[in-house]
């Protein structure tokens, strides 16, 4: 179908801009503190170093990409319409719907890539660790996958408030959503513990309403050598697919009433 | 800005997306559901926990240490209360969650003084690690030499859940020497060195941490061991009270009713928790099984 | 089926911060373009020429009214793939070549690779690009800027071309290009609108204009129609003439400017030039041209353009049908 076409053609557009811009240099930067790391914490006592090195290059791998998706985020559609790009791309056969859509795939596409590479960087890294690699070493993968999903849905969250707000503030309201997302069960127990009947139909509410980021927090437990249960997987990838297709409707909604003085 | 041609395809999308969005959200409840049913109840506290020590912890927090120390207060905060809550009797995190939470703040007070009530306590009340709390409370004197109230929960611990007296009075004697010590420390240290399992002495000391509680689970366990050394003071004195009657009456009392009729009593004796005591078979005073009183409290 | 036809098309912007006041940019505006024809949107700098373009492709949207592109409502986006745009000071991104950008717009209207290796080709090279299809835009003047949106204007080979200010930015040379460029599509018998506020290049090119000023139509009709309308003058130029002989031309002619020698005459229709003629020659005055002057569409323009503002509606001297 040629809408699919179309999307396809603006998410390998955005890809490549992605690309050219700062995101390489990250990731070399990357890749050299990760072996750094690893040779560091070679050092410390038996036992101990990789489960560090696990928590270590997984918190990173969700900060660095959580960063990318918020600030290349933010700029997806606002850059366009600053820019006055966007007269171009709306001229042609293109929806205003097939745009964002477009643009969320090709900001996914590179945070997807990016995970490869530093993926592949912790496992090179492990190697020359272990000179030799399990079964049981795979079980980070899992705790990446839903490190993705998280990606997924912080990607979604910055278009959303890309076509609402300036670039400032969406990189403001998205990085404030996140941290709320991650507290929720603790604004729900707080909730639960106060005398306050509102203030627990409150927060529960915020609870369900608001992007629960977490459900994908699982570093920890991957890094003890815990595989992600299926269930939970299936679970929690519906949950994001879910939500992103939410955030991108509201997204098309808004943008579909913008108009560029 | 109003629009004067919208044409159907945009209509089409409008409502498509109001209906994804309103449609979606509600799904989005219980999906949420199920999968809060599939990680538990303990989900937040096992990611916090998994890190060996707190010093490690404390080094990667990048200063954020006392954030990192108030959640895992709170997270110690909902472990215990859901434990208790649940009639679970095991409480091993209770320790290492301490340890973690005062190593990323050593000024973090209430901590210390939580795991000298808690974790000193048996089960079902507490984890039943006198050692480790004193170990803790150690550690707590270290970080915070001038805050004698430590010194007092220390020389506790020593006193009614180690039993050992002389070495609570030289505590409460070392403690009565920080600044800002009340006077009555030293007197403490006086009493307990002279009458050590006095119930008097015991229930100085749980007023007195009732008195100055800072969270209300450290005030409820307080106030429940305050009614147990009540209770057990007023069956001993009914139970006396009992034997001289049974002796004067011939047969022992099948009522206390009996007692008020024959005006021993004036009215039927209750608990400190409201609950009237009850008569064994054999004439002898007890806590109602409906009574809140907990004598397990006092082993 | 006409080309394009808008239809009491208007637009309001609210304006101001706290209170909103509206802003009449658009009035009422009511055109009709035929297909095949080269049509020219003048008028001076916010009168609303541009936002009439953005409407048209719904970049704002009409507060009122209605307007179809090849008989299609413009909210019907599908009919893009048979238009091209050129935006006003256009501007394209940064990290990409020229080339790697008609990709791009080729891509978007879904071109086949082969047609799109033919079509961008050659559009470079008629844009005078085709040295430069690699460098990264960012490296770009104005003037090459403004080719690129030109051919990308042209990718898909559509069969009408809206250019917003097609001429911005280019050289004399780059401006004859663009004119032979617009000349040869309407020969491929495409219909190409374009706005301007430049109007010897309308007078050259188009074969109908229709003058916005402040939102409203002035005037609209076929170019050389207007131009053959209006008082035509004949001009006399004399080289260094006696005052004598001005003297007695002063009561013919109905302007007199002198510059150097020179002494330009305009001498009314209605008079007849013969007797003019007679005076000059009498007085041995030297001629250096006699020349018919038509009525320019710049003269038209400042007419339509410097009155106070007409009501709407109104279709100007000469009626737009035929």
């Amino acid at each position: 179908m040629g809408s699919v076409r179309r999307v396809a053609t603006i998410a390998r557009h955005t890809f490549k801009e992605s690309v050219r811009e700062r995101v390489l240099y990250n990731l070399i930067v990357f890749a050299l503190l990760l072996i750094a790391a690893a040779i560091l914490f070679g050092t410390i006592s038996v036992g101990i170093e990789e489960i560090i090195l696990v928590n270590l290059v997984l918190s990173s791998i969700s900060v660095f990409g959580l960063l990318m998706a918020i600030f290349i985020g933010i700029g997806l559609v606002s850059k366009e319409i600053e820019r006055r790009t966007i007269y171009n791309i709306l001229s042609k056969p293109v929806t205003r719907a097939e745009f964002i859509v477009g643009k969320y795939f090709g900001l996914l596409l590179t945070l997807l890539v990016n995970t490869l590479i530093m993926t592949s960087g912790f496992y090179l890294a492990l190697l020359y660790e272990k000179r030799r690699l399990e079964a049981a070493d795979l079980v980070p993968l899992g705790a990446i996958c839903f490190i993705l999903l998280q990606f997924a849905l912080v990607v979604a969250v910055a278009i959303f408030f890309s076509c609402i707000s300036t670039p400032i503030l969406s990189a403001v309201f998205t990085f404030c959503l996140y941290v709320i997302g991650n507290l929720l069960g603790d604004i729900r127990w707080f909730g639960q513990e106060s005398q306050s009947r509102a203030l627990e139909m409150l927060t529960s509410t915020l609870y369900y309403l608001l992007p629960n980021f977490g459900d994908f927090n699982f570093i920890a437990r991957a890094a003890h050598g815990e595989s992600v249960p299926s269930y939970l997987l299936v679970s929690n990838t519906c949950y994001a697919a879910l939500y992103v297709t939410v955030l991108i409707s509201a997204a098309v909604l808004i943008f579909e009433e913008r108009e560029f003085r | 800005m109003k629009d004067a041609t919208p044409g159907a395809r945009r209509l089409w999308t409008r409502r498509m997306c109001s209906f994804i969005i309103v449609s979606g959200l509600l799904l989005l409840w219980p999906l949420q559901k199920s999968i809060d049913a599939e990680r538990g109840p303990e989900r937040e506290l096992t990611d916090v926990l998994y890190l060996p020590s707190g010093t490690i912890l404390r080094r990667l927090s990048l200063g954020y240490e006392g954030l990192l120390a108030d959640i895992y207060w709170t997270r110690v905060v909902q472990y215990f209360g859901r434990r208790r809550m649940a009639n679970v009797t095991r409480f091993d995190m209770l320790g290492p969650l301490l340890r973690i939470t005062t190593d990323l703040d050593p000024q973090l007070l209430v901590a210390y003084r939580f795991g000298s009530i808690f974790l000193a306590e048996k089960p079902p009340g507490g984890a039943g690690r006198p050692e480790e709390a004193s170990a803790l409370l150690r550690r707590g004197i270290v970080a915070n030499p001038d805050y004698w109230r430590l010194w007092e929960d220390l020389g506790f611990i020593y006193y009614w859940d180690l039993k050992d007296y002389p070495e609570a009075a030289r505590i409460f004697r070392a403690g009565s020497q920080r600044p800002g010590a009340v006077i009555w420390m030293e007197v403490l240290a006086a009493m307990v060195a002279a009458k050590g399992g006095e119930v008097q002495t015991s229930r100085f000391l749980w007023s007195e941490i009732a008195r100055q509680a800072e969270t209300d689970s450290i005030r409820k366990s307080a106030e429940e061991h305050l009614m147990a050394l009540d209770a057990q003071e007023q069956l001993q004195r009914l139970n006396e009270g009992l034997d001289r009657y049974r002796r004067q009456a011939g047969h022992p009392a099948h009522s206390f009713q009996e007692l008020v009729a024959a005006g021993w009593l004036k009215a039927v004796p209750k608990d400190p928790s409201g609950v009237p005591y009850t008569l064994t078979p054999d004439g002898r005073a007890a806590l109602a099984p409906e009574s809140k009183v907990d004598f397990r409290l006092l082993q | 089926m006409l080309a394009v036809e808008t239809i009491h098309l208007t637009k309001d912007y609210q304006v101001g911060f706290w209170r909103k006041r509206p802003r009449r940019a658009v009035d009422d505006l009511n055109l009709a373009v035929e297909l095949g024809e080269v049509f020219g949107l003048l008028g001076p700098n916010g009168a609303g020429k541009t936002t009439t373009l953005k409407m048209l492709f719904r970049l704002v949207f009409p507060s009122a009214g209605s307007a179809r592109i090849l008989g299609k409502d413009i909210g019907d986006i599908p009919v893009h793939a048979y238009v091209g745009y050129l935006p006003e000071n256009p501007y394209f991104y940064d990290h990409l070549s020229p080339e790697e950008f008609l990709n791009y717009a080729a891509d978007l209207f879904g071109l086949s690779a082969d047609e799109r290796r033919r079509r961008v080709g050659r559009l470079l090279e008629q844009v005078g690009l085709q040295e430069a299809r690699d460098v990264p835009l960012r490296k770009f003047s104005k003037g090459m800027v403004q080719r690129l949106g030109i051919a990308q204007a042209l990718i898909n080979d559509p069969q009408v071309v809206f250019l917003d200010e097609p001429m911005s930015g280019l050289d004399p040379l780059g401006r004859h290009e663009a004119g032979d460029l617009i000349l040869r599509l309407k020969a491929e018998g495409k219909t190409v609108f374009f706005s301007t506020h430049i109007l010897s290049d309308a007078e050259a090119l188009c074969d109908r204009v229709a003058i916005l000023n402040r939102g409203r139509l002035q005037g609209c009709g076929e170019l050389n129609k207007i131009l053959s309308l209006g008082i035509s003058l004949t001009e006399l130029t004399l080289e260094d003439p006696s005052p004598e002989l001005l003297r007695e031309l002063l009561p013919l002619t109905c302007s007199t400017v002198k510059t150097g020698a020179r002494v330009r005459l305009e001498i009314p229709s209605a008079t007849d030039i013969s007797r003019v003629l007679e005076v000059v020659l009498r007085g041995q005055g030297k001629i250096v041209s006699l020349n018919p002057v038509k009525m320019s569409l710049e003269d038209y323009f400042m007419k339509k353009v410097a009155a106070p503002v007409e009501g709407s509606g109104e279709k100007g001297i000469v009626s737009s049908g035929g």
